[in-house]
């Protein structure tokens, strides 16, 4: 099947969501995504960060559809015709929607083990606005332990579902995960509960921002003063193979490794990521590829709000998308 | 009154009660049905009525029964009947329900029939707590005497009603929402498609209709659906029950023929008996909160100066500029002592409190939006927050999963486009507003000019 995204032609498989069709052409044009998820069945759909205008439906029906709609949702239709960044409605959009994913958050990043990897750091960066005119009082929750491992930080959530998807997917029970609605709504404790196996730390992986964090590395570095290296290491849980976060000669943390949109590879287990902090634990393999569009290359950004770029990019290989 | 075919028999005592509901001539449509009837015929009767959906949206009832996923006969075929009635200003189903139960438990058999569904599903709102009980005694009595259960009239047709409450959520009313908790889940809505009609409860193919929408299918049979389709005008055929509420002389549930002009219903004694005596009309909300407010003088006449109709075209012509919309029937009146900012305000309240939160722009505007009209209304305010509530409600309509959102927005939308001097008055004057209706009159609008 033809598509065409912002004028760009590529021929994609039946059933290709708009947003993988970007993604396979690559650049500018492809949608941000705070909630979809590739790895998690029934993912996305909820942020609306990733929408986009249809100007064509397809060669049969060529009307174009009403509203925006959300890519990663969308299937593609031959000789669809859509819009990403080239339409004024979907940038205002976008605009629109990072600025309500920030009117209750904290907006701690100084203090935030994410920031540096946070996508809503980035997303704020690439599609938001430079002033917030939200001035009301921001809601807040506690923070709570989820287990001995990871610290929920529910101010921070964004409610993208992907913690629940996760667990819900891999203990195969239904769970629901979030408690109350709207605003109020809260990522339960169940996890805790829910996930006693082996893969639960996998939550942290997946969250978008600093909502589920590892207790294990909380507060010990920036993440842009430690050294990620790919390693791996005979596991008989899981694969085994990860991203190992140096300082000196210390292993401050294990994460899984994450593709281009930030996406883990593979999920690791709880062994891995816990309990193997020396060196001698791994097989390094080299500099970890950081090739995701990152608040630490800030200097890349054309537009935006003008930050001091931290001046010690402590590794090398960091390449704007 | 002419006309009325639901609630024809509303005042006769014990009608409640299987007994008296068939001496007053119930059950005669599912005697005809089963045993002169196949169930296509059925819809094809529907479908000719003209029938549109009474929920809400109105979409033609015929229609989506067709759209009904017959391909794969090993899945069961489910009805569900949406009684989470929340809307503000909408109790209309409360009405039929409570008292005269069986007209629904009728059209419910009727339309199993006719769709193919052995279990059919009441998903009624949890504060509705007495009409539960009633219910299942009309489906006990039903039962009792053979109309519900295996084989039906000996048509070999099998059918349970199940009441199923829900736990007192605005959103579990949208229909994929209801589904959702129907199965045990959160309500949160589905991302569509699939549309319930291929991938509905517990992943069956589904259709999901109002009380009022499946009740009328008992006049239809019994009627035909050609007759039906003579009352009304236009594509809005039928009766249809508004429950008339605020300051009106004769607040309650009338059931009306579509196309009756605007101002008979507002002003005859047979129906609300006028705005409330000694004040004067200022705005109306005639669909449910979700639909756009508009001035008391835009609802009885067009911009082009029509007089307008209870019907659905009717009442929607002049769009969002200076239209409105039937929606579900809940017709709030308002004369000149009502703040339009607080009215506002309490609606904006309802929409942060009911969202399900599941997607961005929903959960926190809606939040945002309450926020910022508590401020206006108690007196901290500003002139920009008046600009802002519109941008705000923009971003929110037509950018999130189920039409909440919209129906958050809109009544933003709308109150602004025309009582725009009410918002700058809380802004410019705040120590003026903070009690209750003491400023209404400083700002008093001219009442009978054509605002746009
Ligand atoms: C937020 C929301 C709440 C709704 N609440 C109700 C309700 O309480 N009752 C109802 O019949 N329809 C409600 N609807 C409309 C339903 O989604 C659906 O359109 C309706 O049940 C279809 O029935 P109909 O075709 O007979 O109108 C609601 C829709 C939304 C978006
Ligand atoms: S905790 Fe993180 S992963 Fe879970 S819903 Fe919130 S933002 Fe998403
Ligand atoms: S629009 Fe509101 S109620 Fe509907 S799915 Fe989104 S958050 Fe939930
Ligand atoms: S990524 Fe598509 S809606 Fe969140």
């Amino acid at each position: 099947m033809k598509i065409t995204i912002d004028g760009v032609e590529a021929e994609v498989e039946p059933g290709t969501t708009i947003l993988n069709a970007a993604r396979g052409i690559g650049g500018e044009l492809v949608p941000p995504a705070m909630c979809y998820y590739s790895k998690l069945k029934g993912s996305g759909g909820k942020c609306r960060t990733c929408l986009v205008k249809v100007t064509k439906g397809s060669e049969k029906d060529p009307r174009p559809m009403p509203k925006l709609v959300a890519s990663c949702q969308t299937p593609c239709q031959d000789g669809m015709e859509i819009q990403s960044v080239s339409s004024p409605e979907v940038v205002e959009a976008r605009k629109g929607v990072v600025e309500f994913l920030l009117i209750n958050h904290p907006l701690d990043c100084p203090i935030c083990d994410q920031a540096g990897e946070c996508h809503l750091q980035d997303l704020s960066y690439e599609h938001g606005k430079a002033r917030s005119r939200y001035e009301e009082e921001r809601r807040t929750f506690d923070m709570i332990d989820i287990g001995d491992k990871i610290k929920l930080h529910m101010n921070r959530c964004i409610l993208c579902y992907r913690c629940v998807m996760l667990a819900e997917q891999l203990t195969e029970t239904r769970e629901h995960g979030v408690l109350y609605r709207g605003d109020r709504s809260e990522i339960s404790t169940f996890i805790e509960k829910a996930i006693d196996n082996e893969f639960s730390g996998n939550v942290i992986d997946v969250c978008p921002v600093g909502a589920l964090t590892d207790r294990t590395f909380r507060f010990k570095s920036r993440v842009w003063f430690v050294k990620p290296l790919y390693a791996h290491r005979d596991c008989p849980t899981c694969v085994g193979k990860t991203t190992i976060w140096l300082h000196g000669q210390e292993v401050y943390r294990v994460t899984a490794r994450k593709d281009k949109y930030g996406e883990v590879e593979e999920f690791i287990c709880n062994t891995c990521r816990y309990d193997k902090k020396s060196p001698s634990d791994w097989t390094i393999e080299g500099p970890a590829q950081i090739s995701r569009h990152s608040v630490m290359s800030a200097t890349q950004y054309k537009e935006g709000i003008k930050v001091e770029a931290p001046k010690t990019i402590g590794y090398g290989n960091i390449s704007p998308r | 009154m002419a006309g009325k075919l639901l609630l024809e028999h509303i005042n006769v005592p014990g009608i409640r009660t299987f007994d008296v509901y068939r001496a007053k001539g119930g059950y005669r449509a599912v005697d005809k049905a089963f045993k002169t009837m196949a169930p296509d015929e059925i819809m094809e009767e529907v479908k000719k009525s003209g029938l549109r959906g009474r929920g809400g949206a109105g979409f033609p009832t015929g229609m989506k029964w067709s759209f009904l996923d017959r391909s794969k006969p090993e899945k069961p075929r489910y009805l569900v009947c949406n009684a989470d009635e929340s809307e503000p200003g909408t109790f209309k189903d409360r009405y039929l329900m409570e008292f005269i139960p069986h007209v629904l438990i009728e059209g419910l058999i009727l339309s199993s029939f006719a769709l193919g569904s052995n279990n059919t599903f009441i998903y009624i709102r949890g504060e509705y707590k007495w009409i539960i009980d009633i219910l299942e005694t009309a489906v006990g009595e039903a039962k009792a005497k053979g109309y519900l259960g295996k084989n039906i009239l000996g048509t070999g047709f099998d059918c349970q009603i199940h009441v199923q409450t829900g736990a007192g959520a605005y959103i579990c009313g949208e229909e994929t929402a209801l589904l959702e908790s129907l199965e045990g889940k959160r309500g949160n809505p589905r991302i569509k498609p699939p549309f319930p009609a291929f991938f509905g409860l517990y992943g069956c193919p589904t259709v999901v209709n109002n009380v009022e929408t499946l009740a009328a299918v008992v006049p239809i049979i019994n009627m035909g659906g050609d007759e039906y389709a003579k009352i009304g005008v236009g594509k809005s055929t039928g009766t249809k029950l508004i429950s008339a509420c605020g300051h009106i002389n004769k607040p309650g549930v009338y059931e009306i023929d579509l196309g009756l002009p605007v101002d008979e219903f507002l002003n005859s004694d047979e129906y609300c008996g006028g705005v409330r005596t000694g004040h004067r009309f200022k705005a109306i909300i005639p669909g449910g909160s979700s639909v756009p407010i508009i001035p008391g003088d835009l609802f009885l006449k067009t911009l082009e100066g029509n007089d307008r109709l209870m019907t659905y075209e009717s009442l929607s012509e002049g769009g969002f500029v200076s239209g409105s919309m039937l929606g579900s029937g809940g017709f709030i009146v308002m004369d000149e002592t009502t703040c339009i900012v607080r009215n506002l305000w309490s609606l904006s309240r309802f929409y942060h409190h009911e969202s399900c939160g599941q997607c961005s722009p929903c959960r926190e505007g809606t939040g945002w939006l309450e926020k910022i009209l508590h401020r206006l209304e108690h007196g901290h305010g500003h002139m920009h927050d008046i600009d802002l509530l519109v941008e705000i409600a923009k971003k929110i309509e037509g950018n999130t999963i189920c039409p909440l959102g919209d129906a958050a927005a809109w009544p933003v939308a709308s109150a602004i486009r025309h009582f725009r001097e009410e918002f700058e008055y809380h802004a410019k004057f705040p120590n003026k507003v903070s009690g209750r209706f003491a400023h209404v009159d400083d700002y008093k609008r001219e009442l009978n000019a054509i605002a746009l």
